[in-house]
């Protein structure tokens, strides 16, 4: 079975970019623990995907080895940060691959490419292996054209891994249900607020139709730690990133430095010249949340917003089974038309949410808007995997007839 | 609000040299993206994290890893088994 593999996952003896300079013909000398699972099984993993550096981004323009291009629209982006992968698939090269999803990578191209990508509960996958960004947010997941294949994919790469500190020890085994009567579908509105693109509010709208057509329940409700949740989200994940790239000096990997140099001298030109624009802001605004003076006004506030936003998900959790909406806002823009960083940011608005909370998300493909694919998110307890995928089954093998 | 002079000591502490040209353009986008993380000033910070925590630690004992050749192996300056750094002095 053929698969590819998103560039921030090690393959031994594969170089490994991160779509990065400064990791330029580095070969991992190990398998992330998902390549070790994967060829267990007898994959092919037949290359490595494009994506956005370190995974930085939300329309795979950030590579510093060029952007990937929308299969559906090729003046169009495929979604980030992993766009390689979502345009792999979509356009028929692999039948599966893997992403990463810190805060909508797997879900944003799936959704802007038309296919099906899920975001495990934060724990299920082992993080051994992928070069980290966002520790406490990210998670490897399946994507492919459809949702068994995704679910094939989910059950070899989910088991324990005593590597991951943060790995626990629930494997997915699960073969998709198509009865989903009598689940409630709750749908906060914060979802359908201004900034969703009317196209996509109605592809979704009549998604969210077929699965009560199918026995499923919505009910309207909300989520009010949404106006924090762009804000929680930037402020941690560029404050772990700035910690988890310090490590990028060009002295056990990357282009090397020159060692008669004195060394911050060296490591300000290494990682100056050798990382993109975007991978350098998100470490500069990590480190300014982080220091001193500033700490209690960024750092431990988004703490304690994450933790609410939690609360909010547990809270709705016990009404209903499933929470919908669209995945992304809009459908895939164009390249180049978000230049500006703030606007490509806010995109993510739908998607890091899952992220913070830790729970599992699936984009399923929910018709198109002005020719471009539009995704219908699902997102579920944690460690209640198998429900969404079976939503995301049933809605899907419904439209198909 | 954050002046070039504090942009040019964050990228200082960060180890990454930021071109004098690009300093204006870098410190107003900064502060763009700063000020949108203000509406956390509105959240309460006093939430006590409800997570129990487990010591995952093993045992101390030696176990198979990398050996030193894989572990040196991508390094750009090596010598005798060991990786050469730039100065710290």
């Amino acid at each position: 079975m053929p698969v590819a593999v998103k560039d921030n996952i090690s393959t031994s003896g594969i170089q490994t970019t991160c779509a990065s300079r400064i990791l330029e013909g580095y070969v991992p000398p190990f398998d992330a623990h998902v390549i070790s699972l994967l060829k267990k099984e007898g994959a092919a993993i037949v290359g490595k995907t494009n994506m956005d550096e370190f995974g930085m981004g939300t329309s795979t323009e950030h590579s510093a080895y060029g952007p990937t291009l929308n299969p559906h629209d090729k003046e169009r982006v495929p979604g980030g940060s992993s766009g390689g992968s979502a345009a792999a698939v979509a356009s028929g090269m692999v039948p599966m691959a893997l992403g990463s999803d810190t805060g909508g990578s797997i879900r944003c191209p799936a959704s802007f490419c038309g296919i099906v990508g899920l975001k495990p509960t934060y724990g299920r996958v082992s993080r051994y292996g992928l070069i980290a960004y966002s520790n406490s947010l990210e998670q490897i997941g399946p994507m492919a054209r459809t949702v068994r294949e995704v679910s094939e994919l989910m059950s070899v790469i989910s088991s324990y891994d005593p590597h991951d500190s943060t790995s626990f020890d629930r494997p997915f085994e699960h073969e998709p249900v198509e009865d989903i009567t009598g689940v409630r579908v709750g749908v906060p509105e914060e979802f359908f607020g201004e900034g969703v693109d009317h196209g996509v509010a109605d592809s979704v709208s009549e998604a969210l139709s077929v699965l009560e057509s199918l026995g499923a329940k919505t009910v309207s409700c909300s989520l009010p730690g949404m106006q924090y949740a762009l804000a929680t989200y930037y402020v941690m994940c560029t404050s772990e990133a700035s910690s988890n790239l310090s490590r990028f000096d060009g002295v056990r990997y990357g282009p090397k430095v020159d060692t008669k140099r004195q060394w911050h001298e060296e490591f300000r030109d290494e990682r100056g010249g050798l990382f993109g624009r975007e991978v350098q802001q998100r470490i500069m605004l990590g480190t300014f949340a982080l220091s001193a003076g500033y700490y209690g006004k960024y750092y431990a506030k988004a703490r304690a917003a994450k933790e609410q936003i939690k609360n909010d998900f547990l809270r709705l959790f016990k009404e209903v089974d499933i929470i919908a909406g669209p995945t992304m806002p809009t459908t895939a823009f164009r390249i180049g038309e978000k230049s500006d960083p703030l606007s490509m940011y806010k995109s993510d608005i739908l998607t890091v949410p899952a992220n913070l909370a830790g729970v599992p998300a699936i984009s399923v493909p929910c018709g198109k808007s002005g020719r471009m694919p539009v995704g219908l998110q699902l997102m579920g307890r944690h460690f209640e995997d198998e429900r969404v995928i079976d939503v995301a089954y049933a809605y899907e093998q419904e439209v198909a007839r | 609000m954050v002046l070039e002079s504090d942009v040019k000591g964050i990228s200082r502490l960060a180890d990454i040299r930021i071109p004098e040209d690009e300093i204006a353009e870098f410190t107003k986008q900064f502060n763009e993206i700063i000020d949108y993380f203000d509406i956390l000033d509105m959240v309460d910070a006093g939430i006590e994290e409800d997570t129990p925590l487990y010591n995952i630690f093993r045992d101390d004992e030696v176990e198979p890893s990398l050996d030193q050749e894989e572990a040196i192996s991508n390094s750009g300056e090596t010598e005798e088994g060991f990786i050469r750094a730039p100065r710290v002095m």
